[in-house]
């Protein structure tokens, strides 16, 4: 019963996936595409959460931390780019 | 038009000091759980990254006035040292050795002399990966 349910959580969490890699790849502007894949960054957390569940282990917790901070380092660095056209200013007083 | 960076400021100042204790958590777990040196690095080189975003070049060097290529230099040194430490004690080199300190305030505590490798190459890994993307960041 318990695995069932993971399973078709799972499932779920694999479905939405698939709809972000659509906005993903069908997304007219560039912030869309930045949107969905931080929301792939998400989705991918939950599922390595639910195959630890279902593996029994507790080795794949720092993944999630790391996925975590990754995305948001990533999405930071897209956004700054997509604003400023630059990601790392020598000198922001100029 | 001069953009105000407030949130991610505020958030970067909070979050750097989360994601080094983390990447510290990771260097020292490395022995009895996934982890070690190379994550570890590559975390707090990530967090250095995130504060390279949120401020700038300048002030970041401000705040660690560290050379990056001195960094590695050091690694290195400290990789080797362990390894020529094996050498006075007339065993091949790189072997190594541990034993039980009581410590003041940690109590019973296993120490490895693979940590001082570990070390090494933390060090290494944030020098490499810093001085690429200052290099590549650099303006001119």
């Amino acid at each position: 019963m318990f695995n069932v349910v993971m399973q078709l959580s799972l499932l779920f969490i694999s479905l939405s996936m698939l709809g972000l890699i659509y906005r993903l790849i069908k997304g007219p502007s560039v912030p869309d595409r930045v949107v969905a894949l931080d929301a792939i960054g998400i989705n991918l957390v939950a599922i390595i959460a639910i195959v630890s569940i279902i593996l029994r282990t507790s080795a794949f917790l720092e993944v999630i931390l790391l996925i975590g901070i990754l995305a948001f380092i990533g999405t930071v660095a897209f956004s700054k780019y997509l604003e400023k056209g630059v990601i790392i200013e020598s000198d922001r007083d100029l | 038009m001069k953009t105000n960076d407030i949130i991610l400021q505020t958030v970067t100042k909070i979050t750097v000091f989360v994601i080094i204790l983390f990447s510290i958590h990771l260097f020292f777990a490395g022995h009895y759980y996934p982890g070690g040196g190379f994550v570890g690095g590559l975390m707090t080189s990530g967090a250095i990254v995130l504060l390279l975003l949120a401020f700038d070049m300048k002030t970041v060097a401000n705040v660690l006035p560290i050379d990056y290529k001195h960094l590695i230099g050091l690694g290195l040194l400290f990789a080797v040292g362990t390894g020529l430490g094996g050498l006075l004690f007339d065993v091949p080199f790189l072997t190594h050795a541990f034993t039980s300190v009581n410590l003041p305030l940690l109590g019973e505590t296993s120490l490895h002399t693979a940590v001082l490798f570990d070390t090494g190459v933390f060090l290494v890994v944030i020098g490499v990966t810093m001085t690429i993307i200052q290099t590549i960041g650099e303006d001119e």
